[in-house]
């Protein structure tokens, strides 16, 4: 049966790779974000690979308003429905440090706004009774860290929230996953220095849609980051609250 | 949009720069980019020499502008961002039927690269180059996308086909893709004893596409000795495909030395046998044979390598038989070396096609090979010949303008479409062709 994925946050890096992989093996793809221009770009880019459906429609994490139309476009789908959740923002520790107001703005792109998308469209899912919720959280969600634990603090409380919606969704046969991707060659990162084990955002488009295939409920991708952040995890904050890493 | 200064080199590691680039993912990115702080565009860096480098400048990385805008059916007309890929197009459209209408020698050649230096692939002597299929250019301009077509704007657009991004970045382009019967090719492999023959042969070929390895180090009897490809796409048959390598390290110097490649080459040469043979490959396979082995440039260790390739008229065969001598004389060639027949066909004021033949040689960077080189470049401008810019690293101002007839107009119209001189790259400062 065909699969149909509604990609938040479809102008970012990742998602773009994403999208175009999942057209390629004959996914359709439904572009959900701001720059509608630049989605309509990636929309034909999609259909060119051999995705069935490629559409594009405005979604803003920041106002909820938007989110209805993509609902009603979503349940006239058909076949099975997933939905990947790329939406974030990372405003450098230090620019919120000059200016805490951007704290909120932050917890809304990379949590609550997403979480209540993906709580308006969970009943949907529901009585479909299958597809795949992926929603792209971070390592630097797994602790706070000195260099962005406001960032972290959203990430992690996706996480959480992923893993509560698994815990409701798995019952009805929707599955959830929560992707920790470490760093990533987006245009996000560009010009950041010191990145250990850069990965390019085709691997991680690659790894979001075999975790999917496999039903994966956490996945870290590159590989490299579940040994890594499990060390870091098991550090005692007594120790770690002195470290810079 | 944010800047990361990093050391670059082109694809022959000789020429390195230091540059701060900025990386657009969408249009309005490198809108704004070209408003504010207007810099040469780079895709994926295949030019041998500095023509994708600004030392201590900016530039524009395109690669991530990569996208298939538009592609109608009924016409095969392509519209697709300046930083796809050659290879990714032809992955796309093969199984469609449709195929990249020229195809250069590595499928990592971005669609604006291509028209920057009006490639040229292994049909040219028939479809000629690569701007010759183009219909449309959308170049992005400090006030904003500009399109050009070859009727309505024909001085703008012939100076930027072939025109080694002096008008500035491509957004994105039209080509007529080529209809294709499949995506395998058949190919007819040949052995050539010698040079007569190896022209001979050329000269009647009537396949779509035709190439000549050739053995740079064979001499006396042998000097020209090599093979002949001839090839047509074709269907229904399946190749498996495989997976590329990729070289880890740094090769040690001798890995390329005179010994290893003549008993390389001997054996390459052989290897085809005598009554010839015709074999079924993956169409990237003969279309892009180095591409499988991922920084294959490694293998010519640090210092890295160079290409020569010029172009010399039909009736100036013989001199660049006498190149060839002086070559293979040398002991410097490396395996790869390329002997093919041009046709007229070229879309811009500074492309390098001529009718005629054309000789590509890799030479490990040394300093009896870029004496070598120079030479080989002096009797190109004696043959009236050109010398390739995508490949070129060593030449001097003097002999590259009187190999281009149609400089004066280009850089006429470059003047006045970068005044200010934002893209000007290390290879336009080297052969000094911006200035008057």
């Amino acid at each position: 049966m065909s699969q149909t994925w509604i990609i938040l946050g479809a102008t970012s890096t990742i998602a773009r790779s994403f999208a175009r992989l999942a057209s390629g093996r004959g996914d359709g793809v439904l572009l959900a974000g701001r720059d509608i221009d630049d989605m309509a770009a990636t929309a034909s880019d999609c259909a060119a690979r051999g995705a069935p459906l490629a559409e594009v429609i405005a979604f803003d994490a920041r106002n909820a308003s938007s989110f209805k139309a993509i609902l009603d476009q979503a349940s006239g789908i058909e076949g099975t429905l997933s939905i990947a959740v790329f939406v974030g923002s990372m405003p450098t520790q230090d620019e919120i440090d000059a200016d805490p107001s951007l704290i909120s703005g932050t917890i809304v792109d990379n949590f609550t706004g997403p979480a209540e998308f993906l709580t308006m469209i969970a009943p949907l899912l529901e009585a479909r009774g299958n597809g795949t919720i992926a929603g792209i959280g971070s390592v630097a969600g797994d602790r706070g860290r000195l260099g962005n634990y406001v960032y972290g603090a959203a990430k992690a409380g996706f996480h959480t929230y992923l893993s509560g919606l698994r815990n409701r969704m798995g019952r009805k046969g929707v599955h959830v996953m929560t992707v920790k991707p470490g760093t990533v060659d987006t245009a996000m990162t560009w010009g950041m220095d010191k990145l250990p084990f850069l990965a390019q955002p085709e691997k991680i488009a690659a790894d979001i849609l075999r975790g999917a295939d496999r039903q994966k409920d956490t996945i870290y991708t590159p590989l490299i980051w579940w040994p890594v952040m499990t060390i870091i995890r098991l550090i005692p904050e007594r120790v770690f609250k002195k470290l810079k890493i | 949009m944010t800047w990361k200064t990093s050391e670059y080199s082109g694809w022959g590691r000789v020429h390195t720069a230091n540059s701060a680039a900025a990386r657009p993912e969408r249009a309005t990115a490198l809108a704004a980019i070209v408003e504010k702080t207007p810099a040469p565009a780079v895709g994926m860096r295949r030019s041998y020499g500095d023509a994708c480098l600004n030392d201590g400048g900016r530039m524009i990385d395109m690669s991530r502008m990569d996208r298939v805008l538009n592609f109608d059916p009924e016409t095969g007309i392509l519209h697709v961002e300046a930083g796809a890929q050659i290879g990714q197009i032809l992955k796309i459209f093969a199984p469609k039927g449709w195929l990249p209408p020229v195809m250069p020698g590595t499928g990592f050649a971005t669609v604006g690269g291509a028209i920057a230096m009006d490639v040229h692939g292994k049909n040219h002597h028939g479809a000629g180059s690569f701007g010759v299929h183009i219909t449309e250019i959308t170049l992005m301009t400090p006030k904003g996308p500009k399109v050009l077509t070859p009727r309505k704007n024909a001085g703008l657009f012939k100076a930027t086909v072939g025109g080694l991004g002096q008008t500035g970045p491509i957004l994105s382009a039209r080509l007529q893709l080529l209809r294709a019967k499949g995506d395998v090719m058949i190919v007819t492999e040949r052995r050539v004893e010698a040079w007569d023959e190896f022209l001979a042969l050329l000269d009647a070929s009537d396949a779509t596409y035709t190439v000549g390895w050739i053995d740079a180090t064979a001499r006396g009897d042998q000097l020209g000795r090599g093979i002949l490809e001839e090839a047509e796409t074709g269907a229904g048959l399946v190749t498996a495909a495989k997976r590329g390598k990729r070289i880890p390290v740094d090769a040690p110097s001798f890995a390329l030395s005179p010994s290893v490649v003549r008993t390389f080459n001997a054996a390459y040469w052989r290897r085809v046998p005598d009554r010839g043979r015709t074999v079924v490959k993956p169409i990237d396979d003969f279309f892009f044979p180095l591409d499988k082995i991922h920084d294959w440039n490694r293998l010519y260790g640090k210092s890295g390598f160079h290409q020569f390739q010029c172009v010399v008229p039909i009736d100036a065969a013989d001199s660049l038989r006498a190149m060839l001598e002086r070559i293979a004389g040398s002991g410097l060639a490396s395996p790869l070396a390329v002997l093919k027949r041009m046709g007229p066909g070229r879309a811009g004021y500074m492309s390098f096609p001529m009718e005629g033949y054309t000789l590509a040689v890799d030479f490990p960077n040394k300093v009896a090979a870029t004496r070598l080189i120079s030479e080989l470049e002096a009797a190109t401008v004696e043959a009236k010949g050109r010398i390739y810019l995508a490949k070129d690293a060593l030449s001097g101002p003097d002999s590259v303008r009187g190999m281009y007839p149609e400089f004066a107009a280009w850089a006429k119209v470059v003047k006045s479409a970068d005044p200010g001189g934002h893209y000007i790259t290390d290879l336009v400062r080297r052969l000094n062709l911006r200035t008057a």
